[in-house]
């Protein structure tokens, strides 16, 4: 018997969620940008949860649901100002190297070349939110949005 | 109708009619990969992702020919439409297709477990591939093997057979694909172990997948080895749906019936005592239905704590099912243990001690169509002292890679009898075999005991069929019963569903996790969807019995033998330590946390 442990305010607000779409299979991807919305991201207790009121397989929620990627800009404008800083301090910070994902599932590090903004260089984007003139010192404050 | 050609061959389709589906209507072969359909059975898996069914549609619904190819499989007829399936554009991108699966591919052809019944590799032959031109990254994943599947997500082609299977089909949700892109792979939630997932085991994806990317764990060696020790006495026992199976993987046409042959091929292997399964579905008969009659009676008695139907639990891909989806209900299944696991425990103990055996020394193999039956076999309270009462369980396709390396054709066997005393049988045991199957053998012989009067006929055929989820009424002398009967997971969901709603009432209900019953087994040679195979299976299986001199298993003499000597009476004190069992919650439960 497996047991899944969210607090009490936790479990009501996901029901409330899912009721308010008719607990219906095909709404599960709105059900989770509500949830994610209020809590910031979907850890495996909550999933499983969405599942069971939505009655559908929890593998088929985890196919739906992907970690935060976080991919830092090293194009020319963004690599002169000093991404590569922003990218070290991610990778210590997540313990992780560039392509992997952090073993709570939660954040992806990848890289990619302009996106675009390089008048905001040195740039990240988390989901797809941009984070403009990052610094080493910022990465901190910008994972704790997702925490 | 519409009127559509293809391959200059004119015909009339109904509209809706894939490319596909008309060509085959016409008797056109086109190579398929990924699409999968088990007719009959309500199982069509057309996700259009191969490409290797890709037609050049030479004229389209505007008279003007289609610039790109069509896939045959989810490209819909229309009226007019001229298909080429074999023109040298089409085999030419059709060869590109499997070339490209193939440099994602391990070609390990030679020690992969599905090699010889591999559909790309078929593919691969058939086109005449030679080399793979492109060379680049392969996606790596690591490999996982429960007690009953393997899978080594490497082979995988993404056909998503396997989880349309466990999704639709089964309803047991354990796969589906994740990640995106070149990332992308079928895996339980969280990329969990298939042991940690709601997997019951039934090894249906293992059945439908067309390369090596799920196989069923292999024994084979295990058994070689405990044969060769010649301080273990290895007796073997053979389920009712093995002996119908085992011939096509010997070139005979499916539904021939070796019984006798496997009995002499088994001895050939070295096997001490060559026993028969069917011998203690007689006793599983004898078990649940003295239950069945005692919560009847106990219920028409008006004793409303009595949980009605009763549901089979010889399955045990239907008992994880159960355990894992209907944990309110662990107290309607039958307490008696599956067959197999009857055998185990009469074999350790009554023969073993008959013998004067000592049960280390006792190496207990059983040859079934299932890949649940694995994973049963290693369930803990089938232990003792550290011991199973069931050491080995060989699928019917590793029997038949045994016996093919003994250099023995089991066309070329003599048909010889099982050994006795626990290979004797009855008609009502080999049905087991086929859907309708158990709750038919018990029905003969709850009839006669709860009646006293013989029963007026052996066949009910009101049982019998290939519809998912059936029912009917058997008039027991005035009583009426209402039997239910579901194969395939889904439907078994449904029809409990049902029961637990209370919309409908049942006395009995008969559950097989695989479609078709256990000739359908995950454990039986490859049917490549061809339902065909399984319809004459189960047509062997009722041959089989309506040819045994005796069909009500409490006819069975060593049977009776066995309560006068051994158990004394059925469900009685002994039965209840030996012949029954308990089950799990094995469901997710939500708890308050903070």
């Amino acid at each position: 018997m497996a047991v899944i442990k969210l607090s009490e305010a936790k479990i009501n607000f996901i029901k409330d969620v899912c009721k308010s779409y008719g607990n219906k299979p095909g709404e599960v991807i709105n059900v989770l940008h509500k949830v994610q919305g209020e809590y910031g991201y979907l850890p495996a207790e909550v999933q499983e949860l969405v599942a069971k009121e939505l009655g559908i397989p929890v593998s088929r929620v985890y196919g739906i649901v992907g970690e935060y990627p976080i991919s830092v800009c090293l194009g020319t404008a963004c690599y002169v100002r000093g991404a590569e800083k922003v990218l070290d301090e991610l990778k210590r910070q997540l313990g992780i190297n560039v392509g992997e994902v952090t073993p709570d599932g939660k954040f992806s590090l990848t890289c990619l070349r302009c996106v675009g903004a390089c008048g905001l260089a040195p740039v990240i984007e988390v989901g797809d939110k941009v984070y403009g003139r990052m610094t080493p010192d910022r990465v901190k404050d910008v994972l704790a949005e997702y925490k | 109708m519409i009127n559509v050609t293809i391959d200059n061959k004119q015909i009339q389709v109904p509209e809706g009619t894939t490319i596909l589906k008309a060509a085959r209507m016409a008797g056109i072969h086109i190579p398929t990969l990924c699409y999968f359909e088990l007719a009959g059975m309500k199982f069509e898996n057309k996700p259009g992702g191969c490409r290797v069914c890709v037609v050049e549609v030479v004229k389209d619904f505007n008279g003007r020919p289609r610039r790109n190819l069509a896939p045959a499989c989810a490209t819909d007829c229309v009226e007019g439409m001229e298909v080429l399936t074999h023109s040298a554009r089409v085999i030419n991108a059709r060869r590109t297709v499997v070339e490209l699966i193939l440099s994602d591919h391990p070609a390990d052809c030679l020690t992969c477990a599905k090699s010889g019944n591999c559909e790309l590799q078929s593919l691969a032959q058939y086109l005449g591939i030679r080399e793979i031109p492109f060379k680049g990254e392969q996606s790596h994943y690591r490999q996982d093997m429960s007690p009953s599947i393997v899978r080594d997500m490497d082979k995988c082609v993404m056909c998503r057979r396997c989880e349309n299977m466990c999704n639709n089909i089964q309803t047991v949700g354990a796969l589906s694909a994740i990640n995106r892109g070149f990332s992308a792979v079928v895996a339980p939630a969280f990329e969990q172990d298939l042991v940690d997932s709601p997997c019951v085991m039934c090894g249906q994806c293992v059945q439908v997948c067309p390369v090596g990317a799920l196989s069923e764990v292999d024994d084979t060696r295990n058994v070689m080895a405990a044969i060769n020790n010649p301080k273990k006495t290895v007796i073997v026992n053979t389920a009712p749906a093995t002996r119908v199976a085992l011939g096509e993987e010997f070139g005979m046409p499916a539904g021939t019936i070796v019984t006798g042959q496997m009995a002499a091929a088994l001895r050939r292997l070295g096997f001490d005592y060559v026993f028969d399964t069917d011998f203690t579905a007689d006793l599983t008969i004898m078990e649940e239905g003295t239950e069945l009659l005692g919560r009847i009676k106990k219920f028409m008695a008006g004793d409303k704590s009595v949980r009605l139907p009763i549901l089979t639990s010889c399955c045990p891909g239907w008992v994880n099912f159960f355990e894992h989806n209907f944990p309110d209900m662990l107290d309607v299944p039958s307490t008696a243990k599956s067959p197999m696991q009857m055998f185990g425990a009469i074999a350790k103990n009554y023969w073993a001690e008959k013998m004067g055996i000592k049960r280390e020394d006792l190496v207990v193999v059983s040859i079934m169509p299932c890949l649940a039956k694995k994973y049963e076999s290693k369930r803990k309270e089938f232990y003792k002292d550290g011991n199973p009462d069931i050491d080995y369980v060989l699928t019917t396709r590793e029997l038949a890679r045994l016996i093919k390396q003994f250099n023995l054709n089991l066309k070329d066997m003599p048909s010889e009898d099982y050994d006795d005393p626990l290979g004797e049988s009855t008609g009502a045991a080999v049905i087991f075999g086929a859907t309708g199957g158990v709750i038919e053998a018990a029905t003969r012989t709850a009839y006669e005991v709860f009646t006293g009067k013989q029963c007026p006929k052996i066949d009910f055929t009101e049982l019998r069929g290939m519809e998912g989820i059936r029912d009917a009424w058997v008039d027991f002398d005035g009583t009426p019963i209402h039997i239910g009967i579901a194969h395939g997971l889904s439907n078994a969901r449904t029809l409990l569903e049902r029961v637990r709603e209370g919309k409908e009432q049942f006395h009995a209900i008969e559950v097989m996790a695989c479609p078709g019953g256990c000739v359908g087994g995950a454990g039986q040679p490859y049917h490549h969807g061809n339902s065909e195979i399984i319809k004459k299976r189960t047509e062997a299986i009722y041959r089989e019995d309506a040819g045994k001199p005796i069909r009500k298993s409490h006819e069975n003499p060593s049977i009776i033998k066995l309560y006068k000597e051994y158990l004394g009476e059925p469900c009685g004190h002994l039965s209840h330590e030996l012949l029954h069992t308990h089950y799990f919650d094995k469901s997710e439960h939500v708890e308050i946390s903070e």
